[in-house]
């Protein structure tokens, strides 16, 4: 994704997204092999992942470290329902997921939203290694530390090709609509949330009852990549509910940079090829990750997308003289 | 179930407690005092523990070096982190993130240098000449080294106390917890007493590590299982309250020691079910003083 698409993503016009569609849509056409097709579906759900997880972090200032068990919910209820009443139940196991996220994530909210900042952080944390706990016992029914293998798809789902565009178009749906919904009242709410929880209270606005709805739908979004997930390679891990995957997600959406939109969406992009090129290569892959990142880290303080604006800010400021409109380009999310 | 169980049990658990507040001390120290919550505080115990295994099982030295050898280790090493690293990201906005995003960094960096070193396999330190055997107390038999190391436990409480509130260097540090800005402008090099925090934090760490070697493997995933620990140490006595972390670890050093003793299926659910218990009704850490209820 070049730069000049990315200034245009975040601008949110037609044409960004056409760009945004046709690169994710000529994979299949494009592609060598099965693996890359299988690369790209990974970057699309993670990229889903980490823009529901953003807009906890980025737009609400709630950083959760305990996505994954939405993430893991979403991946156990395709696999279990899968595994043990047949392919024909895959939608039905879609939708059950999705409810029982919107259960628990309700009951777990009521809890977690009461404490703020690091304890928030830590409680969710917490709620995350538990459910890891226990998937992690239950071995009999969950298959413990093997997982769950062989996960058949019905129908047209099973052709790889076919699933790659469902999973596509589901991803591209859901950005779309958190998009939508980073950019309504309810997401001026959250944001207000985050840069003044008083102010919001004196406009008359309910604080937690906004971070319960956000966190509700965050976690309903982690269930849909996880779901998806579950699809991609036909096997879910207890993995999923570990807390390095909540911290992978943190990971793509600093890296992208947290007050954009798009941010975790390219951060996500970018760690899972990175992963990819460099797992190929050596069996030391996470010295190699986590140096990069760190470099990145120290070059970039606004993240990748942040850099990236930045840098085309100035080459535009160069090219029309001095007139650059910073304000365009920190709208939206804000500073 | 008699009172020689009970003990024994608690011995352990007070073992355990130990060893976590140990680990924990470090943690809640640079948080304290420099606000910066160090993720991989982790590594830096798995890093002592083989430096420990270095000198110990490699090098055939004394296992008191081999303490020393881990803590100054692991103390340098942090560090240079801190003034190589982190520093370069403080001030920044979103701080809180990018720490987390760097020493997250430094753990899976750290992890993949201790594979490349040392090997993936598990290793094991014998226990020090002299306390390989048990003091039999009637008919409780108690590992002297558990005796030892929480015996080394309450030196490094007593003497944290004491550099903390008697000395002028633990002012400097408790000055700058309050403020930083202040304290730079009094003269002091702030940004040099954050490096030796930092470094004397993860010396706890690494001290640690190799204090703990002898109970358990030396293993690349140790520390990740710690870290987790000491978070939940941390958290429960209050971000940066020392006392809080200790009192913290002895709840979960027990509470772990008994479960293991009576459900070993489920006895690291209980970590978590202790602190979620604390935060649902003391969310500010067990010694918070109590605040006014939020809207």
């Amino acid at each position: 994704m070049g730069r000049s698409d990315m200034k245009s993503l975040c601008n949110g016009n037609m044409l960004g997204w056409g760009a945004l569609i046709l690169a994710f849509a000529l994979v299949p056409v494009l592609m060598t092999s099965q693996y890359q097709l299988n690369v790209a579906c990974n970057v699309l759900i993670w990229a889903l992942f980490a823009t529901s997880f953003n807009m906890l972090w980025g737009v609400t200032g709630m950083l959760s470290f305990g996505q994954a068990l939405y993430y893991g919910v979403g991946g156990y209820a395709i696999g279990l329902t899968v595994t043990y009443l047949g392919s024909q139940w895959y939608f039905a196991a879609f939708a059950a997921g999705l409810l029982f996220t919107l259960v628990l994530s309700f009951l777990l909210g009521l809890l977690v939203i009461r404490v703020g900042g690091v304890y928030y952080t830590m409680l969710t944390l917490a709620f995350g290694q538990l459910a890891w706990q226990i998937m992690f016992k239950l071995y009999d029914f969950t298959g413990g530390d093997d997982g769950l293998q062989g996960i058949t798809l019905p129908g047209l789902l099973a052709n790889k090709v076919y699933y790659y565009y469902f999973v596509m178009i589901l991803v591209l749906l859901a950005v779309w609509v958190l998009k939508r919904m980073a950019y309504s009242p309810f997401g001026l709410i959250l944001r207000g949330v985050r840069q003044n929880p008083n102010r919001v209270r004196f406009l008359g606005r309910r604080v937690r009852r906004n971070q319960l709805r956000v966190y509700i739908v965050a976690s309903l979004f982690a269930t849909v990549a996880g779901a998806l997930m579950a699809g991609v390679d036909g096997s879910v891990h207890t993995d999923m509910f570990f807390w390095t995957t909540s911290g992978e997600v943190i990971l793509m959406s600093v890296l992208g940079g947290i007050s954009h939109f798009f941010g975790p969406f390219c951060g996500a992009v970018v760690i899972i090829l990175i992963e990819d090129i460099v797992g190929a290569h050596t069996e030391y892959w996470s010295l190699l990750i986590g140096s990069i990142i760190m470099v990145m880290v120290i070059g970039f303080p606004r993240g990748l997308v942040g850099g990236a604006l930045d840098v085309a800010a100035k080459v535009r400021a160069t090219l029309q003289g001095a007139k650059h409109d910073d304000t365009t380009l920190t709208a939206g999310l804000g500073k | 179930m008699d009172f020689s169980f009970l003990l024994t049990q608690m011995v352990s658990g007070l073992t355990m407690a130990t060893l976590l507040f140990l680990v924990a001390s470090g943690l809640t120290l640079i948080f304290g005092v420099g606000n910066v919550f160090n993720f991989a505080h982790g590594s830096f115990y798995m890093l002592g523990a083989y430096l420990g295994y270095q000198v110990v099982t490699v090098w055939s030295l004394n296992f008191w070096f081999a303490l020393l050898f881990a803590a100054l280790g692991a103390g340098v090493i942090g560090a240079l982190i801190e003034c190589l690293v982190l520093r370069r990201i403080y001030g920044r906005a979103n701080e809180g993130g990018f720490q987390i995003l760097l020493t997250y960094c430094l753990i899976l960096i750290i992890d993949d240098l201790v594979k490349l070193v040392w090997g993936a396999e598990y290793k094991s330190i014998s226990r020090p000449a002299g306390f390989s055997g048990s003091l039999t107390v009637g008919d409780i038999a108690i590992p002297s080294y558990n005796l030892l190391i929480i015996a080394i436990g309450l030196v490094v409480v007593v003497a944290s106390w004491w550099i903390l509130n008697r000395t002028r260097p633990g002012k400097i540090a408790r000055a700058a917890a309050v403020d930083r800005e202040m304290l730079g402008a009094l003269g002091i090099n702030v940004p040099l007493t954050m490096t030796v925090v930092f470094g004397i934090a993860t010396a706890l760490g690494g001290l640690t590590g190799a204090l703990a070697a002898p109970l358990r493997t030396v293993t690349p995933g140790a520390g990740i299982e710690v870290i987790i620990d000491s978070m939940i140490v941390v958290v429960m006595g209050g971000m940066g309250n020392f006392w809080g972390a200790w009192l913290g670890a002895l709840l979960l050093g027990e509470v772990n020691a008994f479960a293991v003793a009576f459900v070993p299926e489920w006895a690291t659910l209980f970590s978590f079910l202790v602190m979620v218990v604390v935060l649902i009704f003391k969310p500010e850490g067990l010694f918070a003083p109590r605040t006014t209820r939020k809207v």
